[in-house]
């Protein structure tokens, strides 16, 4: 019933979407696919809400999705000479393991090339990934604020890097541009149809799958855990694993809606990736779209950016507070986030 | 017979509060053990030792010959051992169905038993019907009756099919009238399967009634470990437990 | 830095908020404080006067901003989860950015004289401005001020009961909705007086709020959210460690400091001088 309305609205959104497209004037095209990879790492955060814990540091996994995209080769060759500089015997285990790591990052590379769509979305996936793999390790003993600031230290630590290596364009950054997708070479206007194809077929996937997988065993389990990690415990489920996983398919999420980004954008830069500010911003957005299904990420991220763009034009020196402002109403006043105006919660008999 | 659980020498203080003194008790398969005392006596500490929450400032405890001390609750519990709370503990914001599959899917994952009849739905539905949650299975769990949530809870430490069942106070916030129909279809849903329980009580007719044998705390001991007749009428066990438990009695009869 | 830590964890501590509009409190200090001593200056009047400016502009600040937010917006929102807060107090921030633009304009204010003023002093080769070291002592005043007036004094006691077990000091008859008022006005003014103080030194321009907050939350997580000596001791290991970062390897300055907070996150999540927390059964 309610689980087929969501299949129902997603599909009919895709073909919407995909109809549309040639007709869209350029605004358009550019607004949807922000709202498009945005959402995508909504996604991954309601997730983590749903779970119980905020993360003040989305930015990280969204930043590495973005330069991953745009700067592979570069980062294969970081990686391996830092494997190289690790010549001591000792160091033999940390290396292989680095040295697969750039192995599976060639792997993905090879078929098409790193300016391939393709590739750029699947590498921004598999270093989110990778990362988060380790990174989860200790993050899911945590919870509450120290699982965010803890979040939100990492975040700054990459930012902290990326803007001291010179390598990867420091503060500036560097431009990016998809040539190709699959392997079928783009010219520049085709590129970015594209990319709005496929990202509105990316955002479909993503929310497919999200969905299914709420709506499983362990998508009750993450609810469990948020309001009684020790009864979950007591009954013999294993707490910190499952947020392992959910921290790390969060992170996936965020590394493809950053590949998304770069693409889209043709640029990526430390400030408006792993700088708490961007971190801050899907939080924000986390909260306007609530964890009630799956679509409301994407009309959160819709909201968003709709008010961003707007204030930006109409109210330039004053569009922080208007974001502010919103904030607080929805804070105040929807504490479910948008989805509950649609949605009323079963109340008892 | 060999004991399903076993305390040797279990003992447990927080610094100078000696919650647990040398502890010495073998529970037999199958039986209906009541655990008495007044309120700080130990037999919550007891629970908590057994299923892992505390671990024994020294002393062993035994599951089924095995060494089980110290172990945490989520192994504790895989290995069969399950248990309900004083303070219902349930899953707010999902309805009893949800809190029951939950459970029941648990269960099936993490435990190597049998988990034959039909699946888990139906494992659900067992429960509802067993536990006569069917007009609430809807509802959220935040939004029961404190009775019904007790319910619950207990429904969720059966849906682990343990081997040894440990409710901590099943009736306590339940009516006078209430309590009986609850333990019968406790005990009911339970000894068909061949279930080992302990039950901490306070309503010594509820005792009475349902256990093989009651062992009662006092100050972290035992001080009495027999069948329910010779225990309950136990010159210190009617001081210190009864007779507490009279005056509180008294009071409470007093005050309606 | 060590003043605006110290305000952080007193709000963190008695309201169990991470306050992120701390940081627009700094951003106004400083944009106040510099307004008042420009004109001050360019008055002609005493300069060394302009000190005591300062200081009444940051307490101006904070006791008009302060109670304003509490009162207006965070008295509302009490019981919500404590994340929840910290997004309100983000929104706050955010607002606040704008409000400073909109008063204060978009251009960088530079009000040097009374860092200049005192000139400087030598301590072998190395040469430093006295004004620093003024601030120093402010900052250890501040922390000793407090530190008494915390453990001596009647209200600092209500405090510190309020920090240790908020229900049971409300069962105590403790008016704790005036405690919050008083903390969270009295924190404003830190933040505000630590912007005051750190404008002469630096141009004051759009942003630092937003600088000041990341790193005052580092010291503060690192020196234990809630605890005095806490942020007095994070101040000081942070400061150590960029100036350390800055002379050997001025690449890793900046992640060097989230570094050390990762790491007594991960090795002792409470911080090194957590505040006593009673268990909880």
């Amino acid at each position: 019933m309610k689980r087929d309305r969501t299949l129902l609205v997603l599909i009919s959104a895709l073909v919407v979407l995909l109809a549309i497209g040639p007709i869209l004037p350029q605004w358009a095209v550019s607004f949807v696919s922000v709202v498009l990879y945005l959402g995508i790492v909504v996604l991954g955060m309601a997730l983590l809400m749903r779970t119980g814990l905020v993360s003040f540091g989305q930015g990280l996994y969204y930043c590495l999705g973005a330069y991953a995209a745009g700067a592979t080769p570069e980062l294969i060759e970081l990686v391996d000479g830092f494997a190289r500089g690790l010549s001591q015997p000792h160091w033999a285990p940390v290396r292989l393991v680095l040295n697969a790591f750039t192995g599976a990052l060639k792997l993905v590379q090879t078929p098409f090339g790193p300016s391939d769509l393709l590739t750029m979305v699947m590498a921004g996936a598999l270093l989110a990934v990778v990362v988060a793999a380790v990174l989860g390790l200790l993050l899911a003993r945590y919870r509450g604020i120290f699982f965010a600031m803890l979040s939100l230290a990492f975040s700054m630590i990459l930012y902290g890097l990326l803007v001291r290596t010179s390598e990867l364009g420091s503060t500036d950054g560097f431009g990016l541009s998809v040539k190709s997708f699959a392997g079928i070479a783009l010219s520049t206007h085709w590129a970015r149809d594209a990319i709005y194809a496929f990202s509105a077929v990316t955002a479909f996937a993503c929310a497919i799958a999200l969905h299914r997988y709420l709506n499983s065993y362990r998508g009750r389990l993450a609810s469990a855990i948020r309001d009684n990690e020790l009864r979950v415990e007591y009954m013999g489920a294993s707490v910190r694993s499952l947020i392992h996983l959910n921290y790390v398919i969060s992170a996936a999420l965020a590394g493809i809606g950053g590949a998304l980004m770069a693409a889209t954008i043709g640029h990526v830069d430390p400030e408006t990736t792993a700088n708490w500010t961007t971190s801050g911003d899907f939080v924000f957005i986390t909260i306007l779209s609530g964890t009630g299904n799956v679509a409301a990420p994407f009309l959160g991220a819709g909201i968003f950016e709709a008010v961003r763009t707007f204030a930006l034009e109409y109210v330039p020196n004053t569009w922080q507070m208007t974001l502010g402002i919103t904030m607080l109403l929805v804070i105040m006043f929807l504490p479910d986030g948008l989805w509950s105006m649609f949605v009323r919660r079963r109340r008892s008999a | 017979m060999t004991a399903v659980l076993e305390a040797r020498d279990l003992n447990k203080s927080f610094g100078a509060v000696t919650a647990a003194a040398q502890i010495n008790v073998q529970i037999e398969q199958d039986s209906v053990v009541g655990l008495i005392g007044s309120n700080g006596a130990g037999k919550t500490t007891f629970i908590n030792l057994v299923t892992g929450y505390l671990t024994p400032t020294s002393g062993r405890v035994l599951y089924l010959g095995r060494e089980i001390t110290g172990l945490n609750p989520r192994r504790i519990t895989q290995l069969g051992i399950c248990r309900s709370f004083q303070i219902p503990q349930l899953f707010n914001s999902l309805s009893v169905s949800e809190n029951l599959a939950v459970g029941v899917g648990i269960a099936a994952r993490s435990t190597r038993r049998d988990a034959s009849d039909g699946g888990q739905p139906a494992q659900v539905e067992q429960l509802i019907e067993r536990f006569n949650l069917r007009g609430y299975a809807g509802q959220l769990a935040g939004q029961l009756p404190e009775g019904v949530r007790k319910l619950l809870d207990i429904a969720m430490a059966v849906a682990g099919r343990p081997k040894v069942l440990l409710l901590d106070e099943p009736t306590s916030g339940v009516s006078a009238e209430e309590k009986f129909r609850l333990m019968d279809m406790v005990m009911g849903a339970l000894t068909a399967e061949g279930v080992t329980v302990l039950f901490v009580e306070h309503d010594m007719e509820i005792v009475g009634r349902y256990t093989h044998r009651v062992l009662a705390f006092y100050e972290g001991r035992i001080i009495a470990d027999g069948d329910p007749a010779t225990v309950l009428n136990d010159g210190e066990v009617r001081r210190y437990v009864i007779g507490m438990q009279n005056q509180h009695k008294e009071a409470a009869g007093a005050a309606h | 830095m060590f003043v605006i830590a110290v305000g952080l964890t007193l709000i963190y501590g008695v309201m169990k908020i991470l306050n992120v509009a701390h940081g627009s409190m700094y951003a106004l200090g400083a944009y106040t404080a510099s307004t008042f001593a420009g004109y001050w200056l360019a008055h002609g009047h005493a300069p060394y006067a302009s000190y005591a400016v300062l200081v009444a502009a940051a307490v101006l600040v904070g006791l008009v901003a302060g109670p304003v937010i509490e009162r207006g917006l965070l008295r509302f929102m009490y019981g919500r989860d404590e994340v929840v807060l910290v997004l309100i107090t983000y929104a706050v921030f955010l607002i606040l950015e704008d409000v400073t633009k909109l008063v204060f304009g978009v251009d960088p204010i530079l009000v040097a004289e009374p860092y200049g003023m005192l000139g400087n002093f030598q301590i072998g080769d190395l040469v430093y401005p006295v004004y620093s070291l003024v601030l120093v002592v402010v900052a250890v005043l501040a922390g000793v001020a407090l530190a008494l007036a915390l453990n001596h004094t009647r209200q600092g006691k209500i405090l510190r009961a309020v920090i240790h077990d908020r229900e049971m000091s409300m069962a105590l008859g403790i008016n704790v909705s005036r405690v919050y008022f008083v903390t969270f006005t009295i924190g404003a003014m830190l933040a505000a007086l630590g912007g005051a103080l750190t404008a002469p030194t630096t141009s004051v321009q759009l942003g630092i709020g937003a600088e000041v907050i990341v790193l005052a939350f580092a010291i503060v997580v690192i020196g234990g959210l809630g605890s005095l000596s806490g942020a007095a001791l994070g101040a000081l290991i942070v400061g150590l460690v960029r100036s350390a970062a800055v002379h050997y390897r001025p690449e890793v300055e900046l992640f060097s400091v989230y570094m050390v907070m990762a790491l007594v996150l991960i090795v002792r999540p409470k911080g090194l001088f957590a505040a006593a927390e009673a268990r909880k059964i």
